[in-house]
C-alpha cells in the first residue's frame, strides 16, 4: 500500500518535512427495524426509554438474540467494501462499567470479525485516486445516551440507543493528509448510503469516526498514534488531522514525545486536548459471549447477497462515462449521492427519449444545484422533477427556447409554477423563440435605422456587433434565435 | 504467590467492589489458594486443542428484524432506584 | 386421606384427576407445612395467596375435565427464576426487593401446564455455593438430622431451599438450577432425585445468570417419576434463548420404569479417588450390581481428564460470572448505596450488595480475564473443557449408554463445617458432578442409600446429550433396587 510519501502531502515543520499518517475507526448505525440483540425499535429518538426492551435494560436473566437483518447489512457492507466475508466469526463481551452501558459490556466482535480485509477507492481530486485498506468490519451494540444538562449533580440515562446495531469499520493507515481523510469518509458514506446498510447521518450520529493521527519524517517507521474521538463531521474530521499533526510536530520538534492516548477536538477552540480519564486502567476482559453461539453463514448465503448488491459508486461511474459519454468529472459528482446519480439517469431516460446526457448533467450541476444549495438540499431533494430538467433540455434541444430563455423557465418552475410543466409554460408567457427570418428582420432593421451613428462605427469596429444583437434581443424580448441575429446583422452591417 | 496485595485492589477496582483495607490480605490469601488449586492445568497438554465455544453443537438461530418490544417504560424503571420522567438518574458523570 | 402432603407428584396428580382431593386443599396443606417448618428457611417468599388463586382456577378446569399435565400440583420455585410480579432476590442482598415485570419461560411453562406456585426457595447467593450458607436470607437447614443428633445440617446447594423443601414435603417438586451440580449435590444430600438435563434443552431466560455456559435448569423431586413428569413441563426450545435446542420434548415419563436389559454403563475409573470414604465406594458397587441385576452391561472406562474438570470449571465459572454480574451496578434496579461519583456509588454498592462468596468469585473470575492472564487461565481452561468433552464422546462412541458414578464424594455436613478457612475444600463437594456441566451433558442423582450416620447417600447417571429418557430408564431402576429411604421425620413441627 501507500508507505513512501507522497511529496506533495509533506507538511513543513521548522526542522523538515513531516508526513502525517492517519487511520480510521468509523462506526456505522446499522439501517434495520429492531436492535441487534432485542425486538425493540432502532429508530432514532423517541420518549425516554421507550424503545427498550428487558434485554436492553439488562434487567436480570435476559439474553440476547441476534438480528439476522443486522447480520445480513454487515455482510452487504464487507462486500460493498470488496472485503473478505468470514463465514464463521463470534462475539465477545467488552466489558468495562458505565452508567450507558447497561450490561456492564458490550456485545462486540474483537477476536474473529464477520468481516475482514478490504479497499475502497478514493478519489482525492480529479486527478488523484488511492486506495485505503480496510482492516476489517464488525457488528456490535451502540450505548445509551447520558444527559448531563439536565441537573447540575446529576446525570440523566436513557437506553433507546442502547444495543442498535453498528457497524465498526476499521481503515489501515493509508491516509497521508486531511483532505484524503475527508475522502475516504466521504467515499464510504456513499458506498454504505448505496447498500442502504447506514443512513450516514453524521449529525444524528449514525456515522461516527475515531480518528488515529501519528507523524514522522518521510521514509521512517510509523510514529506514536493518538486517536481522536467521535469526530462528527467531515468538515472537522479534516480540521482535527491538521490541529493535531501540527501539535504532534510542535511537540517532536520541541523535543517532546508523543504519549499514545484518547484526545478530543473541540472544533470552538480549534484543538485537540487530552481525555486522560477516560484512559485509567483499561482492561476489558474480552471472552467469548456465552449467551451467543458462533456465527456461521453458508458461502450462498454470501453469493445471494452479493448477488442482490445495487450498482455501486465506481461501477456507476464508470458506466456514466462509457454509456451516457460523461467527462470523469460529471461522473464522480453525480455518482457521489446515489439518489442525484438516479436522478440524472431519470432526467436524460425521461419520456423514452434520448437526450444529450451531458447537456442534462450540465444543468444538475449547475443552474439547478446552485438552487438546492442555496436552499440546504440536494438536487433530487427539491420539488424540481427529472420531467422538468428533461423538458427543459428538450426544449433547448429543439430549438423552441435559447439557453438565456432556459435559465428564465428554471427560476419559473423554482419560484412561480413548481409542478408546471416547462413546454405548457414557454406555450402560455409566449417564450418560444423567434425564428421566422422576417420578424427578425424588421426588428433589426428597426435597430439600424435608429442608430445610424453605430452603424458607422461597427463598419471599422467589427465587434460593436455584439452591441446590436443585444438591442435586438431586447426588443424581441430574448426570443429571437440568436443565429438568425447574428447573421442578418453581419449581411446588413457588412461586417 | 501470584497474587499481591497490589493486584488485589486492582482486581477489585477493575470489578468495581470497594474493599475494606482489612479485607485485602486475607483477599490474596483466597485468591492465592483458588490460583494453587487451578495450578495443574498448566500441566495438560492442550497443544492444538480448539476451546469449546459453543457447549451444544448447532447453529445460532437469529431473530427476524421486526420490532416487537419497546413501549414500556414504566416497567423499564419499576425497579429503579433513581428515577425521573422514565429516565434512570445517576450522580453526574463528568466527560 | 391421612397426610395428603407425603403424596409424591404422580400420585397427587392422580388424586386430583379423579377428584378425590381438590387443588385447593393441596394448596392449603402445603402452605400449612411451609409455614410450620420456617425453622428450615427454604422459602424467601411465600405467595399463599397467589396459590390459593391458582389452585381454585384449576379446581374449575379440573372439575370441567380439562386438566393439564401439572393441573393443581403445588410447587416451589428457586428464587433465581424471575416471576411476574414476585420478589426474585436471587438469594443476595443487591436484589433484595427485586420485582420483576417479566415470567422466566420455564415457570412460564410450568402454569402453562397448570402448576400452582407456592413461593420462592431459598439458595446460595446467585447459586454460588454447595451448602446453601451463602444466602443472603440465611442458610438453609436439612430436614435430616443425624440420628440422636440435634446439630444443623446443610441441605446441600446451592439448591438448598429446592432439595429441602421437597424433602420435608413443603412442596410436591422444586425448580432448580445447576452450573456444577447445583441440583444433584443438593438432590443426593436430602434423599431426593434431581436431574440436570443437557445443556439447552431448558430456557435459561429468566433465570438469573451465574455462568451462561454451564447453567441450567431442572427439577427436584420425590421420585424418579415426579422428575421426569416435571422436566416434560419445563424443557422445550424458546427462541429468546440463542443456547436452547430446538428438539422435540419426548414424554420422559413413559422412560420410567422401562427395562435396561443390555444397556451399556460405564464406570470411570478416574471417579475413584484417593481417600473417599468407603461407604460412597461401597454404595457405588451396589449400583453396579442392581444395574447387573436388572440386565446391564457394565464395562469400566477411561475419562482421562476429569481431575481437571474442577480446577477449570473454578476459572471458566468464575469468568462468566464476573461478566454476567456486571449489571448489577444500582443504576436500573437492585439496591444502591450512595457514593461522591458513579465509580464510588458502582463500588460501594457492589462490596454491599453481593456477599463474600460472591464477591470472591467475582475478583477471581476478573483476575482471570484481566489482560496477560486470559490465555494462561481462561483460553486454557476452556481447551481443558474440549478434552472432558471429547472423553465422554469417545466413551460414548464406544457403546456406553451411560455412566455410572457417585452422586458426591460425602453426605451432608454440618453448618458451618467446611469452607470457612478454605474455599476450596467447599469446592470439592462438585468433583463428581462438574466434569457433566463442563461437557453439557445429562446427568441425574437418585438416592441410592445411607451413611454410617444414617444421613442420604446418593449415585450420579451421566448420559449422552440429549437422552434424558435412559437417564430416567436406569434411575427408576436404581430406584426399584435400592433400600427405600423413609423421608425424614419433622423434627420441626
Amino acid at each position: 500500500m501507500t508507505t513512501q510519501g507522497r511529496p506533495s502531502k509533506l507538511i513543513k515543520g521548522a526542522t523538515g518535512d513531516w508526513e502525517v499518517v492517519i487511520g480510521m475507526e468509523v462506526h456505522a448505525q446499522v439501517v434495520s427495524k429492531a436492535k441487534l440483540f432485542s425486538g425493540a425499535a432502532a429508530e432514532f429518538g423517541g420518549a425516554p426509554n421507550s424503545h427498550v426492551s428487558l434485554v436492553d435494560a439488562a434487567m436480570p436473566g435476559m439474553l440476547p438474540v441476534i438480528n439476522e437483518e443486522c447480520v445480513a447489512q454487515a455482510v452487504r457492507s464487507g462486500l460493498g467494501l470488496k472485503a473478505k466475508i468470514n463465514l464463521r466469526s463470534h462475539f465477545d463481551r467488552k466489558n468495562y462499567f458505565y452508567p450507558d452501558l447497561p450490561q456492564g459490556y458490550q456485545i462486540s466482535q474483537y477476536k474473529n470479525p464477520l468481516v475482514g480485509e478490504g479497499t475502497v477507492s478514493v478519489d482525492v481530486s480529479p486527478s488523484e485516486r488511492i486506495e485505503v485498506g480496510i482492516e476489517r468490519l464488525h457488528l456490535e451494540q451502540d450505548a445509551g445516551k447520558s444527559l448531563h444538562d439536565q441537573s447540575a449533580t446529576e446525570s440523566f440515562v436513557d437506553l433507546n440507543r442502547a444495543g442498535v446495531g453498528l457497524m465498526e469499520i476499521v481503515s489501515k493507515p493509508d491516509m497521508r493528509s486531511a483532505e484524503e481523510a475527508k475522502a475516504y469518509i466521504t467515499k464510504l458514506r456513499t458506498i454504505l448510503r448505496y447498500l442502504g446498510t447506514c443512513d450516514g447521518n453524521m449529525e444524528q450520529g449514525s456515522l461516527r469516526a475515531d480518528v488515529n493521527v501519528s507523524v514522522r519524517r518521510p521514509g521512517e517507521p510509523l510514529g506514536t498514534r493518538c486517536e481522536i474521538k467521535n469526530v462528527n463531521s467531515i468538515r472537522f474530521i479534516g480540521q482535527a488531522i491538521e490541529t493535531e499533526a501540527r501539535r504532534q510536530i510542535g511537540v517532536l520538534e520541541d523535543g517532546g514525545v508523543i504519549d499514545q492516548e484518547t484526545r478530543l477536538f473541540d472544533p470552538n477552540r480549534g484543538e485537540t486536548r487530552s481525555m486522560r480519564s477516560k484512559e485509567e486502567a483499561h482492561d476489558y476482559r474480552y471472552f467469548p459471549d456465552p449467551d451467543l453461539l458462533p456465527l456461521e453463514l453458508d458461502q450462498a448465503y454470501v453469493d445471494a447477497l452479493a448477488a442482490a448488491l445495487p450498482e455501486l459508486p465506481d461501477a456507476k461511474k464508470a458506466r456514466f462515462i462509457a454509456t451516457h459519454g460523461l467527462p470523469a468529472y460529471d461522473a464522480s459528482v453525480l455518482v457521489a449521492d446515489k439518489e442525484t446519480a438516479d436522478y440524472f439517469e431519470a432526467a436524460v431516460a425521461h419520456g423514452a427519449r434520448s437526450r444529450d446526457p451531458k447537456a442534462v448533467a450540465n444543468w444538475i450541476m449547475g443552474d439547478v444545484a446552485a438552487y438546492a444549495n442555496s436552499v440546504g438540499l440536494s438536487v433530487p431533494q427539491t420539488h424540481l422533477k427529472p420531467a422538468q430538467i428533461a423538458a427543459l433540455v428538450d426544449l433547448i434541444a429543439a430549438g423552441t427556447i435559447s439557453g438565456k430563455i432556459a435559465k428564465d423557465l428554471l427560476v419559473i418552475l423554482i419560484e412561480e409554477d413548481k409542478d408546471g410543466d416547462p413546454a405548457a409554460i414557454v406555450e402560455a408567457r409566449g417564450l418560444k423563440q423567434v425564428t421566422d427570418r422576417g420578424a427578425i428582420e424588421a426588428a433589426v432593421d428597426a435597430i439600424i435605422a435608429a442608430n445610424p451613428d453605430k452603424v458607422a462605427q461597427a463598419k471599422a469596429k467589427p465587434s460593436m456587433l455584439g452591441w446590436f444583437v443585444g438591442q435586438v434581443m431586447k426588443s424581441t424580448g430574448g426570443k429571437a434565435n440568436p443565429q438568425a441575429v447574428n447573421d442578418l446583422l453581419k449581411g446588413k452591417l457588412g461586417i | 504467590m501470584p497474587v499481591d496485595q497490589a493486584i488485589v485492589r486492582r482486581i477489585a477496582h477493575l470489578a468495581r467492589i470497594e474493599l475494606a483495607a482489612d479485607e485485602v490480605a486475607h483477599l490474596a490469601c483466597e485468591l492465592n489458594a483458588i490460583l494453587a488449586f487451578v495450578e495443574e492445568l498448566g500441566a495438560v497438554d492442550v497443544e492444538g486443542v480448539e476451546p469449546m465455544t459453543s457447549v451444544m453443537p448447532m447453529r445460532m438461530k437469529e431473530r427476524a428484524d421486526v420490532v416487537t418490544e419497546g413501549n414500556i417504560a414504566d416497567a423499564i424503571v419499576a425497579n429503579a432506584p433513581a428515577t425521573e420522567d422514565h429516565y434512570f438518574i445517576v450522580p453526574k458523570v463528568v466527560e | 386421606m391421612t397426610d395428603v402432603t407425603e403424596l409424591t407428584l404422580a400420585a397427587a396428580r392422580a388424586a386430583l384427576v379423579k377428584r378425590e382431593i381438590s387443588a385447593v386443599e393441596l394448596a392449603r396443606a402445603q402452605i400449612a407445612a411451609l409455614e410450620a417448618a420456617r425453622v428450615l428457611n427454604c422459602y424467601i417468599s411465600e405467595t399463599p395467596e397467589q396459590a390459593l388463586a391458582a389452585a381454585a382456577s384449576s379446581d374449575a378446569r379440573l372439575k370441567r375435565g380439562e386438566a393439564r399435565p401439572l393441573e393443581g400440583i403445588p410447587l416451589g420455585i428457586k428464587d433465581l427464576y424471575c416471576t411476574k410480579g414476585v420478589k426474585t432476590t436471587a438469594g443476595s442482598r443487591i436484589l433484595e426487593n427485586f420485582v420483576p415485570t417479566y415470567e422466566s419461560t420455564v415457570t412460564a411453562n410450568l402454569w402453562r401446564d397448570g402448576a400452582v406456585m407456592l413461593g420462592k426457595l431459598n439458595l446460595d447467593e446467585f447459586a454460588m455455593g454447595s451448602s446453601n450458607e451463602t444466602s443472603y436470607f440465611g442458610p438453609v437447614i436439612s430436614p435430616w438430622r443425624r440420628p440422636g443428633s440435634n446439630v444443623k445440617l446443610v441441605p446441600g446447594g446451592s439448591s438448598g431451599g429446592s432439595a429441602a423443601a421437597v424433602a420435608a414435603r413443603l412442596c410436591y417438586g422444586a425448580t432448580a438450577t445447576d452450573t456444577g451440580g447445583s441440583i444433584r449435590q443438593p438432590a443426593a444430600f436430602t434423599g431426593t432425585v434431581g436431574i440436570k438435563p443437557t445443556y439447552g434443552r431448558c430456557s435459561r431466560w429468566g433465570i438469573v445468570a451465574f455462568a451462561s455456559s454451564l447453567d441450567q435448569a431442572g427439577p427436584i423431586a420425590r421420585s424418579v417419576c415426579d422428575a421426569a413428569i416435571l422436566l416434560r413441563s419445563m424443557a422445550g426450545h424458546d427462541p429468546r434463548d440463542s443456547t436452547s435446542v430446538d428438539r422435540p420434548v419426548p414424554d420422559y415419563m413413559a422412560a420410567v420404569g422401562t427395562s435396561v436389559r443390555g444397556k451399556v454403563i460405564g464406570i470411570p475409573k478416574e471417579y475413584r479417588l484417593d481417600g473417599m470414604p468407603p461407604e460412597i465406594d461401597k454404595l457405588w458397587g451396589e449400583g453396579v450390581s442392581w444395574l447387573k441385576a436388572a440386565g446391564a452391561k457394565i464395562v469400566e472406562i477411561s475419562l482421562p481428564h476429569t481431575r481437571y474438570a474442577l480446577p477449570a470449571y473454578y476459572i471458566v465459572a468464575p469468568a462468566e460470572a464476573s461478566s454476567n454480574l456486571a449489571r448489577y451496578d444500582g443504576v436500573r434496579y437492585g439496591l444502591r448505596v450512595p457514593g461522591k461519583d458513579i465509580i464510588d456509588l458502582y463500588e460501594k454498592t457492589r462490596a454491599a450488595g453481593f456477599g463474600k462468596e460472591v464477591r470472591r468469585r467475582i475478583m477471581i473470575g476478573t483476575y482471570v480475564l484481566s489482560a496477560g492472564y486470559y490465555d494462561a487461565y481462561y483460553v486454557r481452561a476452556q481447551k481443558i473443557r474440549t478434552l472432558i468433552k471429547r472423553d465422554f464422546e469417545a466413551a460414548f462412541a464406544a457403546g456406553v449408554d451411560a455412566i455410572l458414578t457417585p452422586a458426591t464424594p460425602s453426605a451432608a455436613f454440618g453448618l458451618g463445617e467446611k469452607g470457612s478457612a478454605d474455599p476450596v475444600e467447599m469446592y470439592l463437594n462438585d468433583v463428581f458432578t462438574v466434569t457433566v456441566n463442563m461437557a453439557g451433558l445429562p446427568g441425574i442423582s437418585v438416592p441410592a442409600g445411607r451413611s454410617a450416620e444414617g444421613l442420604p447417600l446418593a449415585l450420579q447417571l451421566i448420559g449422552r446429550a440429549f437422552d434424558e429418557e435412559t437417564l430416567f430408564g436406569l434411575a427408576s431402576a436404581i430406584e426399584q433396587s435400592a433400600p427405600k429411604i423413609e423421608p425424614p421425620s419433622k423434627w420441626w413441627t
